[in-house]
């Protein structure tokens, strides 16, 4: 092995600008962060709401849900990442679609985090499909035996504890996203992955690149799984699951 | 007897000196290359025509040809006629750790010489020089870089297009949208789909990439070059045994008009798969590289 280390190649300066690498990457880490986020909140909203239709009485919504879940969890990410940044916008009227291609601010960022949070919504909701059906059935029964209607059941008394009992999954797919984000670089995000690579092609020091994405993205997976288990902590109900201890 | 023992000990005793000497000289890649028995070649997929995979996944293109003159050369300084050639596929990515690490003995891809590379691997006289130009579709009326300020223009992440545009927005004070595929195939996509009205590239992999499309006479490869950018086969560094045996290996090649040649062959006749002629004919700047041949970085290239 000749291989050379540079480990000062952060502070030198990028061969085509006045940033150095350091500024490359705490930009990229932004982006990453940035379409994480967005992409986990969406993730939330569409699972919470699909997981809940699956275990609901309505056939139709049922239907709804399945395919929803079967859809998104069966095709590879990148594909998806493809359909919806190159297909997609075919589909559109032409001015639209002239527009979503060319002068559409943050495209890139866009496409991701729709394409990642309704990739991961899919697994979200099987988990929270999981965590109603975990319930003893006596619960719903009694909500409505006391009169609650089907909403207010769910609302007072499945899904506070169904959302509790999925937070330790949960904080799985949370660093999931996270990693899964780097797929954004297939479509030109700047973020980490993209960014490692244009610093292997520009300083030739492949592992101090390398070496600097991965720990970001083991200390941004760290962060939300220890933001997660403060939740869980926060939330645990005294004598119940999680709270036994 | 007593003779015939005397003759197989001098025997022996001179095939014992003749390896020790050898022994003693071969070093670095040269003596792996002899202990395995066996050369790896660095080959790339798509790196058309200078190395690539033809329709039967066999590595075909310029660089092969001149990495397996380079390999005959191999075969007669170490006496191995049947010197084993492997080929390992590379990436932008991989290339330079493969090289540094022992993976890959002669890695015959299409790498740019420059100052930031010569600090890990060696390369070898210059056998292509690229100019970094941009392809528009022939409808668009585009033809110079002036044109593209504040629209769509795409490139492929990993390679020195993205730093030179970077560079020549500053330089030229016109901003681009820069759009970036993941390899050349998905960002001729963004030119073909409209994504982007220009692709910024290499013009070999341009007029590879417009020769393999399904309407080639849509395309077509204009403006002012970005850069010029030496190409070149590349070894690992600090060996100077191998780098000598390269280098007057492709000295040879170049001397004797073997390069020449082969440049035709490549670059201006039909080539596999598609049967496509890329109808690049030798640029002034290769012209020189091959007068003299060098293994000067990119930077000398563009000195202003």
């Amino acid at each position: 092995m000749t291989y050379h280390w540079n480990w000062g190649v952060y502070l030198e300066q990028v061969s085509s600008g006045d940033e150095t690498y350091l500024d490359w990457i705490i930009s990229a880490l932004g982006w990453t962060a940035a379409v994480s986020m967005s992409a986990w909140i969406i993730a939330l909203i569409f699972g919470a709401l699909i997981g809940t239709l699956r275990t609901t009485p309505n056939r139709w919504l049922v239907a709804v849900g399945n395919v929803w879940v079967e859809g998104f969890r069966n095709v590879p990410l990148l594909v998806q990442l493809f359909l919806w940044f190159f297909v997609v916008p075919e589909f559109l009227p032409t001015e639209l679609s002239r527009w979503v291609k060319q002068d559409m601010p943050a495209k890139e960022f866009f496409t991701a985090t729709i394409c990642l949070g309704l990739f991961t919504s899919a697994r979200v909701a099987e988990q929270v499909r999981a965590g109603i059906q975990s319930l003893p059935r006596g619960q719903k029964m009694a909500g409505l035996a006391m009169g609650f209607t089907l909403a207010q059941t769910y609302r007072y008394v499945l899904l506070p504890m169904a959302f509790r009992i999925v937070i330790p999954p949960l904080t799985s797919e949370f660093m999931n996203i996270i990693k899964n984000s780097a797929v954004a670089f297939a479509i030109g995000l700047m973020e980490l992955t993209f960014i490692s690579r244009q610093m292997i092609e520009e300083s030739g020091q492949v592992f101090e690149s390398l070496l600097a994405a991965t720990i970001l993205y083991t200390v941004c997976a760290f962060a939300a799984n220890r933001v997660m288990t403060i939740i869980e902590k926060r939330t645990r109900v005294p004598g119940y699951i999680a709270g036994a201890k | 007897m007593i003779s015939r023992s005397a003759l197989v000990m001098t025997t022996l005793l001179g095939t014992l000196l003749a390896s020790g000497v050898e022994a003693q000289t071969l070093e670095g890649t040269l003596k792996k290359i002899k202990d395995s028995g066996a050369v790896t070649l660095g080959i790339r997929e798509s790196s058309i025509p200078l190395s690539y995979l033809d329709a039967n996944q066999k590595p075909v293109g310029y660089h092969i040809d001149i990495c397996n003159r380079i390999v005959d050369a191999i075969k007669v300084k170490l006496a191995l006629p049947n010197l084993k050639v492997n080929t390992q596929p590379v990436t932008s990515q991989n290339r330079i750790p493969l090289v540094t690490n022992g993976t890959v003995d002669l890695e015959c891809g299409s790498t740019t010489n420059n100052a930031a590379r010569q600090n890990q691997v060696a390369f070898a006289p210059t056998t292509y020089v690229t100019t970094v130009r941009m392809a528009v579709k022939k409808s668009s009326g585009i033809n110079s870089l002036a044109q593209l300020d504040g629209k769509p223009v795409a490139t492929t992440t990993g390679t020195t297009s993205v730093q030179l545009m970077r560079a020549h927005e500053k330089g030229k004070s016109v901003n681009f949208k820069e759009v970036y595929g993941k390899d050349h195939a998905d960002s001729f996509l963004m030119l073909a789909s409209d994504r982007a009205v220009a692709f910024v590239m290499d013009d070999n992999l341009l007029a590879g990439l417009i020769a393999t499309s399904p309407a080639p006479n849509d395309y077509a490869v204009v403006g002012e070059p970005l850069s010029v950018e030496p190409i070149a086969i590349m070894f690992r560094k600090d060996d100077p045994q191998f780098k000598g045996l390269v280098h007057s290996a492709v000295r040879d090649l170049i001397k004797s008009g073997e390069v020449e040649k082969l440049y035709t062959k490549w670059f201006t006749q039909p080539i596999p798969p598609k049967n496509a002629n890329l109808n690049l004919p030798m640029s002034d700047a290769l012209k020189g590289a091959l007068k003299t041949p060098n293994d000067a970085p990119a930077e000398q290239y563009n000195k202003k």
